[in-house]
C-alpha cells in the first residue's frame, strides 16, 4: 500500500528539455541550414568543372607519376633553411610572447592601460595570417628567410601570448601571496611563484608552436620569405609536377617527425 | 611586541570583517584566535601583514605602524613577519629546498634568486631546519610529492627561514588527520617556544587550540568576546563565541585531556574526533 501511494505521490514524468528548449533546437537547426544554403548560393560555383573534378585529379595523379626522386639533392638545403626559419621564429616568438603574455593577463597586468596594449598586441598578431606577414616583412627586409623568421615570429606572439597569459591567470593565488608575504619583490615573486606554474603550459605551447611554424613556413616561399615554398611555387608554375610530387612526399616527411617530436615532448612534461 | 589598536576591516563588498579589534601580545607567547566560520580570523591575520589592507586601527610591531609604511618599507616588514597558510601555498613545482630558501627572498638580490645563488648560511639553516621539522633528506624531493603533514613541515621551515618575529599561523592543521594535526600543532608551539617567537594561531579546533595555546583569543563577528588562559574557556565561553550548543561533553573531554596531558599520555588523540565534531 505504501509503494502504492509512492506512485501517486511522485511525478513519473521526467523531461530533460522544456518544450521551449526543444523549439530552440529545431530553431538552430534551421538556421545553419539556411547559412549553408546562402552561402553555397551566393559563390557562385562552377558546377562544370566540379563535376569533371575526379578525372582531374586522376590525371593529376598520373603526371606526379613517378616521383623525380633525383630532384631530392636540390631539395635538401631549402628544407633546412624552413626548419631553421621555423625554430628561429619560434625562439623570437618567446622573448617576445613571454613579457606580453604579463601585460595581458589581468592578475600581473600593471594597470587597464598596459592590459589593453598586451591584449591588442596579442588580437593584432593573430588577425593576421603568417602569409600576410610574410609579404609585409618581405616589402621591409626584401626577400629571404630573414623576413620568413619575422613573419613566423609575429603570427605566433599572438598564439603563445594568449595560451601563457591564460595559463597566468589561472595560477594558484596562495602561492603568490606565501611568496609576497616573505617580502619578495615584485620581480621575485614573478620568479619564484608565478614563472615555476606557467613553466609547463610555456614548455608545451613552444614546442606545439613550433611545431604548427615548420608546416607555417613551407609556404612562405611562396611570398618569397624563404624557405622550401620557392621550389614549390617555381615547380608548380613551370608544371613539373614530378618534382611537385617529390617535394610534397618530404615536406610530409618532416612535418610527421616535427609533429613526433612535439607530441612526445608535450607528454614528458609535467 | 605587537600592539593592534582599534583594527576595523570592511571588504568592498561591505561586508564588516573586523570591528575595533584591540589586543597586545608582549611575551613570546602561542596566541590560539578561535571563533565560528566568518567570524574574521584570516582577515586579522592577513590585516597584520597587509595581504589585506586594514581599513581603520592600528598595527604595530615594536613600536612600527604597518598601516603607515610605503611599499618598500612593507617589503622589509614582511621579511620579520613569518607565515603558515592552511593549504601550505608551497611552490608545488619546486623542490623543498627551493620553497625552503623562499623564505629569504627579502635578503637576496634578483639576480641570486635568478641563479638560485643563496648565501651559505641560509642554506645551512636550511638543512638544520629541515632536520628539525624532521624532512631530512628531502631537500630535492619536489613539493607536490609530499603529502599533506610533509607539506605543512615544509610550509612552517619556510617562514621560519625568514628568522621573524612573529608568526601568523592561518589554521594550519584544517586539513591533516587529528593525529598529524596535533604533531604539526605541537611543532609550531615547540619552534615558537624554542625561538621566543609570538604567534598567533587561528585554529577551528578548541581541544587543540586548549592543550597547545598559552592564550585563547575568542572572535565573534568580528569582535573580540574573549582573551584568556585555556582553563578560563568554559561552556559559557563557548557560547558567546559559537553560539548556543550542548557543550557539555566538549567540557568534559577537554578536562580529562588536560590531566592526560599532564602525564603526557601518548593516546590524547584518540577521543579528539567527537570534540572535532563538537567544537567544528
Ligand atoms: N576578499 C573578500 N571580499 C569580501 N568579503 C570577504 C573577503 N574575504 C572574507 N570576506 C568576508 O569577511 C568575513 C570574515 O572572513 P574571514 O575569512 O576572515 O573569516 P574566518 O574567521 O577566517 O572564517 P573561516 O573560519 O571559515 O576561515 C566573512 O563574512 C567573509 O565572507
Ligand atoms: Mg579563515
Amino acid at each position: 500500500m505504501s509503494v502504492k501511494q509512492n506512485i501517486d505521490k511522485y511525478p513519473d514524468v521526467w523531461r530533460r528539455f522544456s518544450p521551449r528548449e526543444t523549439l530552440m533546437r529545431y530553431g538552430w537547426y534551421l538556421g545553419v541550414v539556411f547559412v549553408v544554403v546562402w552561402s553555397i548560393s551566393n559563390l557562385d560555383i562552377p558546377w562544370f568543372y566540379i563535376l569533371d573534378a575526379h578525372v582531374q585529379a586522376k590525371d593529376l595523379a598520373i603526371r606526379m607519376w613517378p616521383p623525380d626522386w633525383d630532384f631530392v639533392n636540390q631539395l635538401v638545403k631549402p628544407l633546412i633553411e624552413t626548419i631553421h626559419i621555423a625554430t628561429l621564429g619560434t625562439f623570437v616568438t618567446i622573448l617576445i610572447a613571454f613579457p606580453v603574455a604579463f601585460l595581458a593577463a589581468r592578475n600581473t597586468t600593471f594597470n587597464a592601460i598596459t592590459w589593453f596594449v598586451g591584449r591588442f598586441i596579442l588580437v593584432g598578431s593573430r588577425s593576421v595570417n603568417t602569409v600576410v606577414w610574410g609579404l609585409l616583412f618581405v616589402a621591409i627586409f626584401g626577400p629571404g628567410p630573414v623576413a620568413g623568421v619575422w613573419a613566423i615570429a609575429f603570427r605566433s606572439i599572438g598564439f603563445m601570448g594568449k595560451l601563457v597569459a591564460e595559463a597566468i591567470e589561472e595560477i594558484d593565488e596562495g602561492t603568490v601571496e606565501a611568496i609576497e608575504a616573505t617580502g619578495a619583490s615584485r620581480l621575485q615573486v614573478l620568479w619564484m611563484g608565478i614563472l615555476p606554474q606557467v613553466l609547463p603550459v610555456i614548455y608545451g605551447t613552444t614546442v606545439y608552436r613550433w611545431d604548427i611554424n615548420i608546416r607555417e613556413s613551407t609556404v612562405l616561399g611562396f611570398v618569397g620569405a624563404g624557405g622550401i615554398g620557392i621550389l614549390l611555387y617555381s615547380s608548380i608554375n613551370q608544371f613539373m609536377w614530378r618534382e611537385v610530387a617529390v617535394i610534397l612526399i618530404t615536406v610530409f616527411g618532416v612535418v610527421i617527425a616535427s609533429e613526433f617530436i612535439s607530441a612526445t615532448v608535450r607528454q614528458r612534461i609535467t | 611586541m605587537l600592539e593592534i589598536i582599534g583594527l576595523s576591516k570592511v571588504y568592498p563588498t561591505g561586508t564588516v570583517a573586523l570591528k575595533e579589534v584591540s589586543f597586545t601580545v608582549a611575551d613570546p607567547q602561542v596566541v590560539a584566535i578561535i571563533g565560528p566560520s566568518g567570524a574574521g580570523k584570516s582577515t586579522l591575520i592577513r590585516c597584520i601583514n597587509r595581504l589585506v589592507e586594514p581599513s581603520a586601527g592600528k598595527v604595530m610591531l615594536d613600536g612600527i605602524e604597518v598601516r603607515s609604511l610605503n611599499r618598500r618599507e612593507l617589503r622589509k616588514m614582511r621579511r620579520r613577519m613569518g607565515m603558515i597558510f592552511q593549504e601550505y601555498n608551497l611552490v608545488e613545482r619546486l623542490t623543498v629546498m627551493e620553497n625552503l630558501l623562499s623564505g629569504r627572498l627579502g635578503y637576496v638580490g634578483f639576480w641570486k634568486t635568478y641563479r638560485r645563488k643563496f648565501p651559505p648560511q641560509d642554506v645551512a639553516a636550511a638543512f638544520k631546519l629541515l632536520d628539525r621539522v624532521g624532512l631530512s633528506g628531502y631537500q630535492d624531493t619536489r613539493a607536490d610529492a609530499l603529502s599533506g603533514g610533509e607539506r605543512q613541515r615544509v610550509g612552517i621551515s619556510r617562514a621560519l627561514m625568514q628568522q621573524p618575529d612573529l608568526l601568523l599561523v592561518d589554521e594550519p592543521t584544517a586539513s591533516l588527520d587529528p593525529k598529524t594535526s596535533r604533531q604539526i600543532m605541537r611543532l609550531v608551539v615547540e619552534l615558537a617556544h624554542e625561538r621566543g617567537t609570538p604567534a598567533l594561531v587561528n585554529i577551528h579546533d578548541v581541544g587543540l587550540a586548549q592543550s597547545f595555546a598559552d592564550r585563547i583569543i575568542g572572535l565573534s563577528a568580528g569582535q573580540i568576546v574573549f582573551d584568556g588562559t585555556s582553563q578560563q574557556v568554559t561552556a559559557e565561553v563557548l557560547t558567546e563565541i559559537y553560539g548556543e550548543e550542548d557543550w557539555s561533553t566538549t567540557i568534559r573531554k577537554i578536562e580529562e585531556d588536560n590531566d592526560q596531558d599532564t602525564q603526557k599520555g601518548d593516546s590524547r588523540h584518540k577521543d579528539r574526533i567527537t570534540r572535532e565534531t563538537a567544537a567544528g
